[in-house]
């Protein structure tokens, strides 16, 4: 459910918290969210240590083993600053799943703490930076798919679409069935892979039949799923996150 | 303690991968439930536009919890009720139990023809069978069970059974076992199906029905329904049973308004059924209808199991409206069959693994992405997603070990593996050595990753990890500062 | 031991320990602010939503509605009760109507064959309605019993005006419905019907095709 959240003013740091799927597969993405971040006039802390947040194993039901990786990231974010996070899976992950895992636990007060200054990437744009962006693109069709975390557990579904609406040359379509599920689930599309396949093919066309040229998501799992059936099948349209999708458009 | 009757068609929980590949690769199944699961998600987005929904869910879920926290006593207050109302209680520990006990009742009256109203907690411990070893006919009367049961089926939804079929194969069904001139005309088709259950109305022993809401304050048994084959089953023949799970309870009548708006507006978009059928004992004396005996089976069937447990608890809130299923992709593509339980879809889910066993479920509670749509539209607000993260949780042995089946997932090999990244995960060094040296062998990484690659192109690791980019991003900027 | 005695100690042992019940807020469910006016249209429109048919008629000239209900339908055999002043007024009036009146407040086994095969309609008086969901609410009674509302292929009920209130939880609440339960309450919002054959509605699958509601001002 959509928390009622107070956000901040804008600080002058933060920290990233970059995600496993960013750092191996979409590291531009994250560098571009830096960028973003830097261009407000944020300094940008990304402490060399951090590896994962822990859910693949947790969604697995190995809880023991993600309460120990979650464990080794609660230690790098000493300052007080905000924790930004580009993906809505790991960001739900940091905010609603930590507490639950430590809870009865020594790191308990510790995991709420880092929990409470938990923000997705786009949240952080709109909400605490104000972020106001100029499109020096090419005119493009664009669809926005959010991931069910960021959506859902997050309560995100605005935030977005309301940073692709400032792209004056951009044209946000919507698919049909736009709220419903990619496929993609973590250790589902391997669980599943017959499952997991038919979602995604259904997406991906209805991404392609709403008239889009590209799609961008804010979640690298759903990026890496929706593209990848895309690809598979020769589509013309790309996917990309929307950190890199904004900074392509509004970067020097 | 199943007893499949011959001939049915049988899916098992074991078998959830041959069956949602059966669905999948069916065109008219993927159909009928897309089309179906799409129409009844309009319907219900509608059904709430005026209403404070969410102060209306959390009425729903504390009426819930509220009946759950005095679950004994409740059940207690209940028997004494429907006593006082001349309704005789009885208590099943588990489905065969609960069989043998509904057997005898009709025995007892030497019933040979039984009717029944929808219940799923008669399908959940294989009523209609057991009855027919003992030489009761039981016949469905709500007019997609007796579809399905004419076709040699379980139902593949809690609310709808017959969704998997098109009218086509409808009017098959019809025109074969029934005898009827084959027509397509759904009102054609329902007018036959009227006539032939009026005779059996007429005919019936004994009603069997289940139960929507069981009022303790009261003794009052509450049946929503649409068709008033619920009402005909509870008014027509001389003995009515009803059964439920012991979990149905409500304390007060006052609870079943808010109960009732979210049910049917949750289930089919409707502001109300046709009928609220509310029973509160059997014919009285002066009165000219209405069983002369009313009785209410209690049945446990693993649910006091359930109880005990503070987060497995919400389980037992479910008030069975089916949305969780509606807007569930999973089941949405693979239909109810495939999960090869009585309850299928999300509920059926976090339900069956306590009924069965996590070594005959455990692809249940996995066949989901967690995408949280079953959560958002509960209406008494169950954590479905949690609740299967701890299934999952309790399959592999990490969890309080108190679901039948616990730790029967565990592998060594997959055990092994998440150590191995458990280790590497809190090794930072090792962790940036290991993405530097998969991005250097990014080109060369196998293009084809398993089931992944039959459908999508697989990722490949990208040539400089971000801790990469970032270190050289930062002497950069730093090269330009100092410029 | 006895299961009843077992399932209860099962649950009075719980491993978690005893639970504390939740303060419940009823506030949605009441409190609708809506006028007289706005109370009837929002009744009628949601019973005709659902197939029902809503018929207006001043209270002097109910019997005289329900004559011509019955013409215009083709009823020839009507089964209503007795004692009911619903019922009393009818017979009067239809007396000379060229309707047969079948007699309901006589043990169904009786005239099952009649119930089941021959009545054409079933007359009923009402409680009350909810205008949230288009509802009416009847407690049959001895003289109005539970199948006159069910069996015949149409069910015409009378309802008056001021009988209609905001949600089913105020009926419950300001008629005391916990204090006294009836052997059967019921709520009816519309015909019988099915959408079972692939999401098709199909009307009068059991019960009634017809509901006919004499709106009595
Ligand atoms: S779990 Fe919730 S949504 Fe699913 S059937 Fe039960 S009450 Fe309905």
């Amino acid at each position: 459910m959509t928390p009622i959240k107070c956000y901040p003013p804008k600080p002058p740091r933060v920290y990233l918290f970059g995600t496993c799927l960013v750092d191996l597969f979409f590291p531009e993405a994250g560098l571009d969210a830096m960028r973003l971040l830097e261009r407000e006039g944020i300094a940008v802390d990304f402490p060399e240590d951090q590896t994962c947040c822990g859910q693949p194993a947790y969604t697995s039901g190995y809880q023991d083993e993600a309460r120990a990786v979650a464990a080794a990231q609660l230690d790098l974010f000493p300052e007080p600053w905000p924790i930004v996070v580009p993906s809505g899976s790991c960001g739900g992950m940091l905010r609603h799943h930590y507490p639950k895992l430590f809870a009865g636990t020594p790191l308990e007060a510790k995991a709420n703490e880092l929990a409470g200054r938990v923000f997705e990437l786009t949240e952080f744009l709109v909400h605490v930076c104000h972020l106001e962006l100029e499109d020096r693109g090419a005119p493009e069709t664009v669809a926005m798919h959010t991931s069910c975390s960021a959506r859902r557990e997050m309560g995100l579904a605005e935030t977005g679409p309301a940073l692709l609406a400032q792209l004056g040359r951009v044209t946000l379509v919507e698919q049909a069935r736009a709220a419903e599920c990619c496929g993609f689930g973590g250790t589902f599309a391997v669980r599943h892979p017959e499952v997991s396949a038919a979602m995604v093919e259904d997406k991906s066309r209805a991404i392609e039949a709403a008239g889009a040229e590209r799609f961008v998501t804010s979640d690298c799992g759903c990026l890496m799923n929706i593209a990848g059936r895309l690809a598979h099948r020769d589509s013309e349209v790309e996917g990309e996150h929307i950190a890199s999708y904004l900074w392509r458009r509004v970067g020097q | 303690m199943s007893v499949e009757p011959p001939g049915v068609q049988t899916f098992t929980p074991q078998a959830f991968h041959r069956q949602a590949h059966d669905a999948l690769g069916n065109p008219q199944i993927r159909a009928n439930f897309r089309s179906a699961m799409d129409g009844l998600m309009g319907k219900r987005r509608e059904a709430f536009a005026d209403w404070e929904l969410e102060a209306l869910r959390e009425l729903g879920a504390s009426v819930r919890l509220r009946a759950l926290a005095q679950l004994p006593d409740l059940l207690e207050r209940l028997e004494a009720n429907c006593q006082a109302n001349g309704i005789r209680v009885h208590w099943a520990e588990d489905g065969e139990a609960a069989c043998r006990l509904i057997r005898e009742l009709c025995e007892a009256r030497g019933a040979k023809a039984v009717i029944k109203g929808k219940s799923m907690v008669t399908e959940e411990m294989h009523l209609n069978a057991h009855l027919e070893t003992a030489g009761i006919e039981a016949l469905e009367s709500d007019l997609g069970e007796y579809l399905v049961q004419l076709n040699d089926q379980t139902p593949s939804h809690i609310i709808m059974p017959a969704i998997h079929l098109n009218t086509d194969e409808i009017a098959d069904v019809m025109h074969d076992k029934t005898g009827i001139p084959r027509t397509r005309d759904v009102d054609a088709m329902t007018a036959a199906a009227r006539a032939q259950l009026r005779e059996r109305f007429m005919a019936a022993d004994v009603g069997i029905t289940g139960v929507n809401f069981a009022v303790a304050e009261t003794g009052t048994l509450c049946l929503v329904e649409n068709e008033g084959n619920g009402r005909m089953t509870t008014t027509v023949p001389p003995v009515h049973i009803a059964v439920t799970g012991i979990e149905k309870v409500v304390e007060q009548l006052r609870d079943v308004a808010p109960l009732y708006a979210l049910l049917t507006r949750s289930a089919t978009g409707q502001h109300a059924t046709t009928y609220l059928n509310m029973i509160s004992g059997p014919r009285q004396a002066g009165e000219q209808d209405g069983p002369e005996e009313v009785h209410l089976v209690l049945v446990d069937n693993g649910r006091s199991a359930i109880y005990q447990d503070d987060e497995l608890l919400d389980t037992l809130r479910c008030i069975r409206c089916g949305a969780c299923m509606n807007h569930c992709p999973v089941y949405t593509r693979v239909g109810g069959h495939s999960y090869g339980t009585t309850y299928p879809g999300p509920i059926g889910s976090i339900l069956m693994p306590h009924l069965m066993g996590l070594e005959a479920t455990k692809d249940l509670p996995t066949a989901s992405s967690l995408c949280g749509a079953c959560g958002e539209v509960c209406p008494v607000k169950i954590p479905i997603p949690a609740l299967l993260t701890r299934l999952r949780r309790e399959a592999v042995g990490e969890g309080r070990g108190n679901v039948p089946g616990a730790g029967s997932k565990r592998t060594r090999t997959e055990a092994a593996a998440w150590k191995a990244w458990q280790w590497l995960a809190t090794h930072p060094g090792a962790w940036r050595g290991a993405a530097g040296v998969a991005g250097k062998l990014g080109p060369l990484t196998p293009s084809k990753l398993g089931p992944w690659s039959d459908h999508r192109v697989a990722p490949k690791p990208a040539r400089h990890s971000l801790h990469a980019l970032i270190k050289r991003h930062r002497s950069a900027t730093d090269e330009e500062g100092q410029s | 031991m006895s299961a009843r005695e077992t399932i209860l100690g099962r649950l009075r042992r719980r491993l978690d320990g005893p639970l504390t019940p939740p303060v419940s807020d009823f506030s949605v469910m009441s409190g609708r602010g809506w006028g007289r006016e706005e109370r009837l249209r929002r009744f009628e429109a949601w019973i005709t939503s659902v197939h029902g048919e809503v018929i207006h008629t001043p209270r002097a000239d109910w019997t005289r509605v329900l004559a011509r209900v019955l013409a215009d339908k083709g009823i020839r055999r009507l089964a209503l009760g007795r004692a009911h002043p619903v019922a009393a007024e009818a017979r009067a009036a239809l007396a000379e109507a060229g309707v047969t009146l079948v007699d309901a407040d006589r043990p169904v086994e009786a005239w099952w064959e009649t119930l089941f095969h021959e009545v054409e309609a079933g007359l009923t008086s009402t409680a009350g309605g909810v205008a949230e969901t288009g509802s009416l609410w009847l407690w049959p009674t001895p003289d109005e019993p539970r199948l006159l509302s069910l069996v015949p292929p149409i069910h015409i009920a009378v309802l008056d005006a001021e009988a209609v209130e905001d949600t089913l939880f105020e009926v419950m609440e300001r008629h005391g419905w916990a204090a006294g339960m009836p052997t059967n309450a019921l709520l009816i919002s519309g015909p019988s019907k099915t959408a079972d054959i692939e999401q098709t509605l199909a009307y009068g699958v059991h019960g009634p095709r017809e509901l006919v509601v004499l709106l009595r001002h």
